[in-house]
């Protein structure tokens, strides 16, 4: 593979605090200088990128995104995802066990691996389920499918509510050295909810699920994590109360990380009136002041990542009434602009912004991507920071369209995307 | 013909009290006065939709709502029939815009329905293109019954604006609730829900009612009790102990009425539980209980609501 010379780049790297207009070379899918790169270093057949002042940055590592292969192929394949990760700027990617059937065996995270390589592309990992078959019960095999490539393990969107079973996840799971993810809600109190409770949810006749339902899920769960020292991550953080939750947690020292999605700093409960079903979310859209504290918990780092929460859901299960509809919002192409939107509004710098989708991510996952160091593996993206464009369903690239955001206009835009050096996605204005 | 004008309604569709406005409400129940004599002649039939085809498309059991809308096609000359859909052999979603599909090739001019859902008709509204009336959507909205209740209660006191209505029971699951509160307070009245908290939705004062766990205070001084019936079918696990408690407590007697005005009257949507949410002795009591006064505005008004919808908005636009 030829050696890529990106000249005139604004750089970027959270990493390392750099943001410096300059140069970066790519020699056999890694990165072999950054900044001014000194033409004896620069072979002879090099592919010259002139950036245009445009910035480069690492790609972006989304670490929540529900792939629907196996079992939904209809509604995106592998290799629809892998796409759509690369135009939206991603590189590397984690997917959530709960498919058909369930990741709860070395042989299921090995086909999702195979499938991933095959489709090339983006960088696909996988959780593992943390309990066989998500019965919430009993334990998987944490350690074999952790050796098979399993980068952490979660129930998915189903939490896991037994609190003897999540000690013994936790601690389990710590003699191996290994993370468990949990998307933190009460499933009793939260039982029938379809929408946060309030006044939206009580005019539109909706079953609320209150945000205490977070609260204490995370709270015990907080608890069994001082018990056992076990690493936990706590996603979707979706209220004002989990996010001080989890900075006192992190005050006493607790191994504990979380993220959100841009849903939760972007929008508001009122995003549901007039019953739109691409609205319906797991976690439910929150009230105005939650959506400020999810940004404000952004901004002074007890949210360490955001992730995309990428759920593709066929049309037929979103075009019925809103309790009935299937929660989740497609997210991949729009979480880069939705990141950046924190920057271009003023509550983040660019390098804060990004950090949460690119380093942070991967210091969690301990993946070796999400920076530009020599030797590491050249996954870039290139992106315009002020390109004007507008979320439409149209302009999305998914079978799947249920985007909360249609209609939004935002800034900021990928025009190329690179993983081991190699040019994976082009935008064509 | 000058004696039944067309008039201005700049609706395509009733799906709630949301949306309207106070003279669109005196619009309604105006023109639904003007049915209640022809109702109560025998000669009951104007031919003011004749060729017109009214589909009731129930989703949930009903006799009296469907009955009424019945009727009230009938005696406006229209051509109505029933379609019940039992719930449970409905795979919710497809099959509700399937249904859509199939009616908009019958060439309907009107759908009347009903379902368990939140939402569900304003769904099935945007895939028809006939006039679409909810006739009462899960614990959403049930506009012809608010607007029957404002007619009785208008008839009865000559006015809605600055009355006191109290509405007790079980608002959390209550679509007549809803449509209750949003047009008593369009239209000037104070409203007041009674009800213990686990059968109240949550941040229920903003929608603009005062709020009491106690009848004798709740009823203190009102012009109307409106009880709402206790609709055990939508509650999923325990939120009352008994219904002995909740009867106790919360249950409609005359005792709890004295705390009323003396002229205070009863409302009740039915069907009634005896003994549950209302003492038998109320439920009859004819000086108070305007509960059979309510079912004969209920067809007055939904024929109001037919013709303003068939005939104001003649001839249908595309939307």
């Amino acid at each position: 593979m030829p050696a890529t010379l990106f000249s005139n780049a604004r750089l970027l790297d959270p990493w390392t605090h750099l943001d410096q207009v300059g140069e970066l070379l790519a020699i056999d899918g890694r990165i072999a200088a950054i900044g001014a790169v000194p033409s004896a270093q620069v072979p002879q057949d090099t592919i010259r990128v002139d950036c245009r002042g445009n910035c480069l940055a690492p790609g972006l590592v989304d670490m929540r995104v529900h792939i629907r292969e196996p079992g939904q192929e209809h509604v995106e394949t592998i290799e629809g995802t892998s796409r759509t990760a690369v135009s939206g700027g991603i590189t590397s990617l984690v997917g959530l066990p709960d498919t058909t059937p369930v990741i709860d065996d070395v042989s299921l995270v090995e086909f999702v691996t195979r499938r991933a390589r095959k489709a090339g592309m983006v960088n696909i990992y996988t959780y593992a389920a943390a309990t066989k078959g998500l019965d919430g019960a009993t334990l998987s095999e944490l350690g074999l499918m952790a050796a098979a490539g399993a980068l952490g393990f979660t129930d998915g969107t189903a939490p896991i509510s037994d609190s003897l079973v999540m000690r013994r996840l936790l601690s389990y799971a710590r003699t191996f050295d290994q993370l468990v993810i949990q998307r933190p809600e009460d499933p009793r109190l939260a039982a029938g909810g379809a929408a946060t409770e309030g006044e939206i949810a009580s005019r539109l006749g909706i079953p609320g699920i209150p945000a205490a339902a977070e609260l204490i899920l995370l709270e015990r769960d907080l608890r069994l994590v001082e018990l056992t020292g076990g690493r936990y991550h706590a996603s979707l953080i979706s209220t004002a109360a989990a996010v001080h939750a989890i900075a006192t947690a992190k005050t006493r020292g607790l191994p504990v990380t979380c993220d959100t999605a841009p849903p939760y700093f972007t929008l508001n409960e009122t995003a549901i009136d007039g019953y739109s079903t691409d609205a319906r979310l797991s976690p439910p859209l929150r009230a105005e002041a939650d959506r400020l504290a999810i940004i404000e918990g952004l901004k002074n780092g007890t949210i360490d990542a955001i992730t995309s929460d990428h759920a593709p859901v066929d049309q037929d299960e979103k075009r019925v009434p809103f309790i009935a509809a299937t929660p989740g919002a497609i997210g991949l192409e729009t979480l880069l602009p939705l990141v950046l939107a924190l920057y271009h509004r003023g509550e983040m710098s660019i390098l804060a912004a990004l950090r949460a989708v690119t380093q942070a991510p991967a210091q969690i996952l301990r993946l070796p991507v999400g920076r530009l160091a020599i030797d590491s593996a050249a996954d870039l993206v290139l992106f315009d920071l002020d390109m004007p464009w507008r979320i439409g369903r149209r302009g999305l690239r998914l079978a799947a369209t249920n985007t909360p955001f249609e209609d939004m206009s935002v800034k900021g835009k990928a025009l190329k995307t690179f993983v081991a050096g190699r040019l994976v996605y082009g935008f064509d204005a | 013909m000058s004696k039944f004008p067309v008039l201005h309604f700049p609706h395509r569709h009733l799906l709630g009290i949301d949306g309207l406005d106070a003279a669109d409400i005196a619009i309604i129940l105006d023109l639904a006065e003007t049915y209640i004599e022809q109702n109560r002649a025998d000669d009951k039939k104007r031919a003011l939709l004749r060729g017109r085809t009214i589909i009731n498309l129930f989703f949930e059991n009903s006799t009296r709502t469907r009955t009424s809308f019945e009727l009230a096609g009938k005696r406006l000359g229209a051509d109505v029939i029933n379609m019940s859909v039992a719930s449970t052999s409905v795979k919710k979603g497809e099959t509700l815009l399937d249904t859509a599909l199939t009616l908009n090739a019958m060439h309907l001019d009107a759908l009347v329905v009903r379902h368990p859902d939140s939402g569900a008709v304003k769904l099935l509204a945007e895939a028809v293109n006939c006039a679409v009336i909810n006739g009462g959507d899960g614990s959403h909205e049930h506009p012809t019954q608010a607007l029957l209740d404002a007619l009785t209660i208008r008839r009865r006191k000559g006015r809605l604006h600055g009355l006191t209505v109290a509405i007790c029971g079980d608002v959390l699951h209550s679509r007549v609730a809803r449509s209750n509160i949003a047009l008593l307070n369009i239209m000037g009245a104070h409203v007041r829900v009674v009800a213990p908290r686990t059968l109240l939705p949550a941040q229920v004062s903003r929608l603009g009612v005062e709020v009491f766990h106690d009848m004798a205070r709740g009823l203190a001084d009102v012009d109307i009790i409106m009880m709402l019936r206790l609709q055990t079918e939508r509650m999923h696990g325990s939120f009352l102990p008994s219904i002995r408690e909740y009867f106790h407590f919360y249950g409609l007697d005359h005792n709890k009425i004295a705390r009323a005005r003396p002229d205070a009257l009863v409302m009740h949507p039915g069907p009634i539980n005896r003994g549950v949410e209302i003492d038998s002795a109320v439920a009859d009591d004819l000086d108070r209980s305007l509960i059979r006064e309510q079912v004969e505005m209920g067809v007055a008004v939904r024929m109001a609501c037919l013709d303003l919808l068939l005939r104001a908005n003649t001839p249908m636009t595309e939307h």
